[in-house]
């Protein structure tokens, strides 16, 4: 099914992000509850979620600054965990790097997990979508998304730590990302592609600033990438 | 406590670094072609690291200090099967959240 118009594109957007309001609201409420308890007021927890959007990246630096690491260590360990961030970037550049400039910088902006595994899911099923409607698809992604993701830190600065942990708010990530992976496997070098990097993943826990994710990442691309690589040539033989 | 211009730093350092990680390529390389083993590379971005993300979390969370804990074990199981099986991506949050309360309430 190709879309035709950059506004049923964004509608269409709008509809595949969705699922993830569960996702967001309780994630952000999460972080907005543990900013107020590190002491940070109702206006540094927004503003920390409205300038960096990265939930996981923030939480680190949260954990390292109450532990008092130096403030180095802070950022790049923060950044570190955002590091994904850069291969996201390199892995949608193929599908909107001919936009215009500042749509990508908003594109860049805009860009978290939900809206990066949305968008790539629906380029790469429909490679006749143009960068327009692609772009607009991108936008109608997040547009749940980052809003609630501004509110609901706001809402846990609120309230606190009136949430009962028996509400179990740090699984809510870790099932919605396994959600949203189950789909991704395609093929054999996918499914190769997430073996190999859980694999390195549980092995590489000790290494510091979570750098271990890095590396597993890497370790499933390449991983998939060869598997890719070994089918194709198995398959010529077979013609 | 967290000292107010320490923390101000942190956001603002975190922020432009975070911009600076999303915008390196799609900004930067805009529509220049990438090379094709890149490419084979990158197609596997998010399959890999996303799993890389939740596995030690799933195994050791950090709520329960790295011990194994069995809702939460079996509440990333069930999301995930029902995810394979029906690629749909609501219904297996929802199965995954039901399975985690319903254990939690029954053994916690």
């Amino acid at each position: 099914m190709t879309i035709t118009t950059t506004k049923s594109a964004y509608r269409q957007g709008v509809l595949a992000g969705l699922p993830f309001v569960f996702v967001i609201i309780p994630f952000a409420t999460l972080f907005g509850v543990i900013a107020t308890e590190a002491g940070l007021n109702v206006f540094e927890t927004l503003a920390f979620s409205v300038v960096v959007i990265a939930g996981a990246a923030q939480l680190t630096a949260l954990q390292l600054l109450q532990e008092n690491a130096p403030t180095a260590i802070v950022l790049v360990s923060a950044l570190a965990v955002n590091l994904r961030m850069a291969m996201y970037s390199a892995s949608l550049t193929p599908y909107l790097g001919a936009a215009p400039l500042w749509q990508r910088a908003l594109c860049a902006y805009l860009m978290v997990d939900q809206s990066y595994v949305v968008a790539m899911t629906r380029f790469e099923s429909d490679p006749g979508m143009g960068v327009p409607q692609r772009v607009a698809y991108f936008l109608g992604a997040v547009t749940s998304c980052v809003p609630l993701w501004y509110v609901f830190s706001l809402v846990g600065a609120l309230v606190g730590a009136q949430i009962p942990e028996a509400l179990a708010l740090d699984f809510a990530i870790p099932i919605a990302f396994l959600a949203m992976i189950a789909p991704m496997f395609r093929t054999v070098a996918h499914v190769v592609a997430a073996f190999v990097a859980v694999l390195v993943s549980l092995l590489a826990t000790q290494i510091p600033y979570s750098l271990g994710l890095i590396v597993a990442g890497l370790a499933g691309m390449m991983a998939g990438a060869q598997t890719e690589l070994w089918l194709e040539r198995r398959g010529r033989i077979h013609d | 406590m967290i000292e107010t211009s320490t923390l101000w730093f942190i956001i603002i350092g975190l922020g432009i670094g975070s911009f600076g990680l999303r915008f390196v390529f799609i900004g930067l390389v805009g529509d220049r072609a990438m090379p094709a083993w890149l490419l084979r590379h990158l197609r596997y971005t998010a399959v890999a690291i996303l799993p890389a993300l939740v596995a030690p979390q799933v195994l050791w969370p950090a709520a329960t200090d790295g011990a194994l804990d069995m809702p939460r074990l079996a509440a990333a199981t069930v999301t995930l099967t029902v995810g394979v099986i029906t690629k749909n991506v609501l219904l297996a949050i929802f199965s995954g959240a039901v399975t985690l309360y319903g254990l939690l309430y029954l053994i916690g």
